[in-house]
């Protein structure tokens, strides 16, 4: 039994560690303000998405569409829980393009809770193109594709700089320090001030980082809240389980081997 | 066997068993005769079923929302775990179900290195077990290439690519894989469709590789044959189903901690970005359950000889019943089989870690030291070990008193620690 | 330990262990039951407005909510008179026609037989409303039953008039 439980322990161990290995080409420490959405019990912080959609919405929707969300995900439970009227004036402020009518013409209408995010180009050639041939990737899940996740992205915000001297950068080039290979296309993004936070915060860099970075990693994960929950609940209930069947086991196993 | 006179009490049921005898085939599952020093090592077996099982029904639950086409299938993944009623769950569970999958025919297969279980008269149970193997990793191939990201994407071209090594024919082989020139939505529906049958196959040959294992009867730690039913056994029922149950339950507390706390962690990131045929990543891996064969093809220099060292990788243990010599099954009773037994077990571990890595350098060399020592185990030190090692006397039955081994199967484990 | 109360202990332990065993493989069953529920993006969809200023008395337009269609009929003077004329008691399913269409000129139900599900056909059968091809039922002029094998009226949606030219369904 201690044995079983051992190998099976150690056989964990390996196989975290080595596709840990595998997975990140580690070069420099990332950052990590703490976020709230971590550990077992992890929540996200309701005023830091809602102050991190203003970020998205103010300052990097203009390039980076977020095309598998809907606006009624803002109003939903575990996410930034903006009322449903307060939604429903978000999305009302966007246009799309809807149709045919009877007609048989495309008009454009105030966008409803059940559409998707409106996003800054027609397709992925507009938006390379209107950005030097670099495609501004799509943030619905942003945080899962990267290796590293949120610590990522809070620290390739954060992470701009000026060259070394012994690189050169293009025009439209950009040198950051957690970037893969440092070159980036886009420039830093975030500045001191840089927009106004409805709640009155004081919209620092790091401030703004961190607001969207909670709202991309809820973005790419809508359900977390509910996984962490149900997830504490299933283990609880296993390990009660498991306990009655060994139990259980010894009790029948009794019949059979009446010393043990 | 000894249920084959079972008469149902009742009626009805005698009227029914008469005409299909699905009562006998429960009254032998439930009696069979089961030895009773079986260890934990032995109850993956009945988790491997619960696993076959419940990836088929997460799997067919998935099916109901999944898009098999190269524009919609990376939404429809996304739309699963958005909107679909516990989708982000029955999605979680499938594709770390996998993985768990994986982990538990290892330490099945790897248990059957160690207790001999492959030898005669069992070699049926273990080739269906292999081809099995084999099936399964199609089956989860196919499956990876269905959320169509970057890993999906480059993992099928990688893959299919290993056909055209063929000689004179391989393209032509390729491109039917294909049905294109290159991976594209035909390539994505056909497999969806094999990953949706595949199982079904596997599932049929469980229950051969069941049937082959009730004509003998299970191995057990000492490795010899038993009289059935004896003092030496236990009923299947109840006696081995709670056991096998509670070694479930405790399997399942890993897996819901890797379905609820880190259900991305055994996989890729790249594979959250749509698939793009014109960038692949900087760095691309199979699933981890894969990585040694990926290591044994890496190291081979020659694009065929690559993909030929990679099969017969897995034929090796095909014909293993024949390579292994030695007419002692244990390798309790087998000290020098038991050092090779732990060394090949390290080999793969450095063949999964080097399978990991990128091919050059120290690392290529470490990938071809185990690669060849992979080959050695099976092909040179098994056939030899066989004939010239000395074992140690085997007791005649589990309880034997002579041996002075107690009925316990943990004293059982104990003395082979003295040894 | 007594050899009556042993046997005592074991049942509870293994009631015990059945019991919370059938739970959790009850919790585990709900999600692959839930998932073939409407999902969030379906009931997002769950209402519809729909422009009727330009349908003419005597016309009806179809339109598609929640993936079935929703007959709106304008309605004649006659259709009208004709639909509250009738008495309760040749009804099948008695339902006044005041209760089904709030304002008399507008009718708005879901064009889905009662019967089997079938679209029933406008300005057809006995009773100058709708008729189904399938089964043959026939409809009034206030999509009431009145013969054949359906045992309701067609079901009027919730609607409501946002303004004069538009209804929301849902």
């Amino acid at each position: 039994m201690k044995n079983f439980i051992k190998l099976f322990s150690f056989l964990f161990l390996i196989i975290i560690l080595s596709s840990q290995n595998a997975f990140t080409e580690e070069k420099k420490k990332l950052l990590n303000p703490g976020w709230s959405f971590k550990g077992y019990f992890g929540k996200f912080d309701r005023a830091s998405l809602q102050r991190g959609y203003q970020v998205y919405t103010e300052v990097c929707a203009s390039c980076h569409s977020m095309k598998y969300l809907s606006y009624r995900n803002l109003a939903e439970e575990g996410g930034p829980e903006f009322s449903k009227e307060q939604a429903k004036a978000i999305a009302a402020s966007f246009e799309v393009t809807d149709g045919p009518n009877d007609d048989g013409d495309m008009f454009v209408r105030p966008a409803k809770l059940s559409d998707k995010f409106v996003g800054p180009y027609q397709n992925d050639k507009e938006a390379m193109a209107s950005n030097g041939g670099a495609y501004p990737p799509d943030f619905s899940v942003l945080v899962k594709a990267r290796s590293g996740g949120a610590d990522y992205i809070y620290s390739l915000l954060l992470g701009y700089e000026d060259p070394p001297s012994n690189v050169i950068l293009d025009d439209g080039v950009y040198y950051n320090k957690y970037m893969y290979g440092n070159m980036i296309r886009m420039p830093n993004p975030l500045s001191d001030g840089l927009i106004e936070y409805n709640d009155g915060t004081e919209a620092t860099e790091e401030q703004m980082a961190k607001d969207l970075v909670t709202f991309l990693a809820w973005a790419a994960e809508p359900h977390l809240e509910a996984r962490h929950k149900i997830g504490f609940k299933a283990i609880i209930y296993l390990i009660i389980l498991t306990i009655l069947a060994y139990f259980s086991m010894k009790r029948l196993w009794l019949r059979i081997e009446p010393k043990v | 066997m000894s249920d084959q006179n079972y008469v149902p009490s009742s009626k009805l049921g005698k009227w029914f068993n008469d005409r299909l005898p699905l009562l006998s085939l429960s009254a032998h599952l439930r009696e069979y005769p089961t030895p009773k020093n079986l260890n934990y090592w032995w109850t993956f077996g009945g988790i491997l079923t619960f696993c076959l099982v419940a990836q088929i029904i997460t799997g067919i639950v998935l099916a109901m929302h999944y898009v098999a086409h190269t524009d919609l299938a990376f939404a429809s993944v996304e739309h699963i775990m958005r909107d679909v009623n516990y989708g982000w769950l029955l999605r979680y569970f499938h594709a770390n179900g996998a993985s768990m999958f994986f982990l538990a025919v290892y330490i099945h297969i790897f248990r059957s290195l160690y207790y001999g279980s492959y030898k005669s008269p069992r070699e049926v149970i273990w080739i269906i077990g292999m081809i099995i193997y084999f099936l399964m990793m199609m089956t989860a191939f196919m499956g990876y290439v269905l959320p169509w990201g970057q890993m999906s994407f480059w993992a099928a071209t990688v893959i299919t690519n290993l056909f055209s090594a063929v000689p004179f024919v391989g393209e032509s082989i390729t491109n039917w894989l294909w049905g294109g020139f290159a991976v594209d939505n035909p390539t994505l529906t056909r497999f969806y469709a094999l990953h949706y049958l595949l199982p079904f196959l596997i599932f049929g040959l469980v229950i051969l590789h069941i049937w082959a294992l009730h004509v003998p009867g299970n191995n057990n730690p000492i490795g010899i044959e038993l009289k059935k039913p004896s003092k030496d056994t236990v009923p299947f029922h109840p006696y081995i189903v709670i056991k096998d149950l509670f070694a479930l339950l405790l399997f399942l507390i890993v897996f819901a901690f890797f379905v609820f706390y880190a259900p991305n962690i055994l996989g890729h990131a790249d594979n959250y970005i749509e698939a793009n045929p014109m960038v692949t990543p900087n760095h691309i891996v199979p699933e981890w359950y894969l990585l040694p064969f990926y290591a044994i093809l890496r190291s081979v220099p020659d694009k065929l000889f690559g993909v030929i060292a990679m099969f017969a990788s897995i034929f090796v243990l095909v014909i293993l019943p024949w390579l292994d010599t030695s007419k002692v099954k244990s390798a309790i009773f087998r000290p020098i089989y038991k050092q090779f037994y732990w060394i090949l077990v390290i080999d793969v571990f450095i063949l999964g870690y080097m399978g990991a890595m990128p091919a050059e350098g120290t690392y290529l060399l470490i990938a071809r030291v185990a690669t060849t020592y992979y080959f050695v185990h099976f092909l040179i030190i098994l056939p030899i070990l066989g004939k010239k090692e000395k074992t140690l006397p085997i007791p005649l039955s589990i309880t034997d008193p002579v041996m002075g081994v107690s009925p316990n199967p943990d004293m059982v484990k104990k003395k082979e620690i003295y040894n | 330990m007594s050899d009556q109360k042993k046997p005592k202990r074991r049942d509870f332990l293994f009631t015990a262990s059945y019991a919370i065993g059938a739970v959790g493989i009850g919790a585990a069953v709900w999600p692959l039951v839930d998932q073939m529920n409407p999902d969030k993006s379906v009931k997002a969809l769950a209402s519809t407005e729909v422009d009727v200023s330009l349908l003419e008395p005597g016309k009806s337009i179809t339109v598609l909510w929640r993936g079935k269609p929703v007959f709106i009929k304008r309605r004649t003077q006659e259709e009208i008179f004709e639909a509250r004329a009738v008495k309760m008691d040749e009804l099948k399913h008695p339902e006044k026609d005041e209760d089904r269409a709030k304002d008399p000129e507008w009718l708005v139900m879901l064009g889905v037989c009662t019967h089997l599900g079938c679209v029933p056909v406008g300005d057809k059968g006995d009773y100058n409303g709708w008729f189904c091809p399938c089964h043959g039922s026939h409809y009034d002029t206030s999509g009431r039953i009145r013969k054949g094998p359906a045992p309701t009226n067609l079901e009027v949606p919730k609607y409501e008039f946002i303004n004069s030219n538009t209804i929301k369904i849902g």
